[in-house]
């Protein structure tokens, strides 16, 4: 069992606790201490190439799987003619995406036009920094030449919230640069159901910092190590998480941003080659990025199910789980229909919020009756 | 100095997303080399279904989209709110101030809800009225 004082890493100070800047420090000098500054930055770069590669090929080798499961759900055979079951499927989309011309629409607005899918890109991939893929708290590979985390930030939800949020100022460019009637139709939808959905995203992790009471990802995985996989305490926020989620990323059943049938394709409709290609990468990696954090907030994230199992490294265990949920994604896609609009924005608001504002009081009142009963420690 | 082993996680943070950044501009760029351009007027028309455009694009849309923008700001700082007192609920539960911080909040979220029911009552929830 862990003590609290050990994980209450947050705003401590005050409460009695360590301060925020000294368990960081104290955290951070047993790792990352730079000795000396040049290797430091050499690790880091090497750790970051890494991850960005991890983060780029599942994310290419997952439209494959996508093609594949939902082929299946179909009884079809899916991408079979690339290679041997259609592997090379990924790398011929990249090449005919680079290959393809960028047509600029003439009512645009270039500059935004151009900027606009590196405004999506960048804030998807960037929320893989935080993430966990082993103790952050001990040496990574190679004598720490592989790090297992980027950054281990101790405001590690925020963050991924944050840039969450960011992510959103590529779709309105994108819309309102192009100067089409569906562009902007698709942008408005998506950004007012991003900015719901965001806000339920957050809230159905709440409960999840009272159990945990860190922001830190590692902490929390090292909580639940010690104690129990948050989904099953958690799990209204977990469903509230990973449905809101799914929303954010603008994915089947709520992929009305991009409704062929009513808008074409929504805000990416005038781009073409390579800078389609960015939306396209952002959408999968966005999807990536809230399967990542689902695995990692409330299945244990590099943590094993049992400790016999511990032998097989944390990478692998996250890797299995990330994959069980882009699993759970295609199939949901290849189940469900699209919602109505109206259907969609009475979920969020009229549904998912009142149910999560209701999780975080009954946590924090099971909390309190739990600890005044001595249930846990 | 303590300082500085804390600020190098966020450093690293930095320098991923330069990295991102310009890992993503050099796909836009590089493209250059192998793609063709042969710009025209009858392809740079925007695409409306395949006739030609009507209007402009940049239309007046639904007054709903600045109503759910502004719900969406009320309720996420309420939201911000909500995270230093869930990360430090823990540790006021262990001095036995559990109750207090409770209550606190149910005023907090209470005052909010008011604010819910009356959005709700006007409407601004409905999107077909």
């Amino acid at each position: 069992m862990f003590s609290s004082a050990q994980f209450d890493w947050s705003l401590g100070g005050p409460l009695g606790g360590p301060s925020l800047l000294e368990t960081a420090a104290a955290v951070n000098a047993k790792v990352n201490a730079p000795n000396e500054p040049f290797i430091w930055f050499l690790q880091t770069f090497i750790t970051l190439f890494v991850i960005m590669n991890v983060v780029l090929l599942t994310m290419a080798y997952q439209t494959w799987a996508e093609r594949k499961v939902i082929a299946f759900c179909q009884l079809r055979y899916g991408p079979k003619r690339t290679g041997p079951s259609g592997l090379l499927q990924p790398i011929a989309d990249a090449v005919k995406m680079l290959t393809k011309e960028f047509i600029v629409p003439q009512e645009a607005d270039r500059f935004v036009f151009f900027i606009a899918p590196l405004l999506g890109f960048v804030p998807a991939v960037a929320a893989f920094a935080i993430v966990p893929w082993g103790d952050a708290n001990t040496e990574g590979l190679f004598g720490d030449w592989i790090r297992p985390v980027v950054a281990n930030l101790n405001i590690g939800i925020l963050y991924m919230l944050a840039l969450s949020s960011v992510g959103v100022y590529g779709i309105v460019m994108a819309g309102y640069s192009s100067g089409n009637k569906y562009s902007m139709l698709g942008s408005l939808r998506s950004s007012a159901q991003v900015v719901s959905y965001e806000l339920t995203l957050g809230l159905s992790l709440m409960g999840v910092l009272i159990q945990a009471g860190s922001l830190n990802l590692n902490d929390i995985v090292l909580q639940q190590k010690a104690t129990i996989w948050y989904f099953i305490p958690q799990f209204v926020g977990f469903v509230c998480y990973f449905v809101s989620g799914i929303a954010e990323t603008n994915r089947n059943p709520f992929d009305l941003p991009e409704a062929e049938s009513e808008l074409v394709a929504g805000f990416h409709l005038e781009y073409s080659g390579m800078s389609f290609g960015l939306f396209y990468l952002a959408e999968y990696i966005n999807m990536n990025a809230i399967a990542v954090v689902a695995a990692t907030l409330f299945f244990g994230g590099w943590a094993a199910p049992a400790s016999f199992l511990e032998f097989i490294p944390g990478p692998l265990w996250l890797f299995a789980k990330f994959a069980f949920f882009l699993f759970l994604y295609y199939w949901i896609r290849s189940t469900l229909p699209r919602f109505r609009y109206d259907q969609l924005m009475g979920l969020v608001w009229k549904v998912i919020f009142p149910i999560v504002l209701a999780n975080l009081v009954i946590t924090a009142v099971v909390k309190i009756v739990g600890i005044q009963l001595g249930w846990w420690a | 100095m303590p300082l500085e082993a804390f600020n190098l996680a966020y450093l690293s943070v930095v320098i991923f997303t330069i990295v991102i950044a310009v890992a993503g501009a050099s796909l836009l760029v590089l493209g250059i080399l192998f793609r063709p351009s042969k710009p025209s007027a009858m392809k740079s028309i925007p695409y409306e279904s395949g006739v030609p455009p009507v209007g402009r694009a940049r239309e007046r849309y639904s007054v709903r989209f600045y109503i759910i923008a502004m719900l969406f700001v009320l309720f996420d700082i309420e939201a911000v709110f909500l995270y230093p007192w869930a990360i430090n609920f823990d540790g006021f539960v262990r001095r036995g101030d559990g109750v207090f911080i409770l209550v606190e909040m149910l005023i907090f979220i209470f005052i909010l809800l008011l604010g819910y029911a009356y959005a709700w009552k006007k409407g601004a929830l409905d999107w077909v009225s």
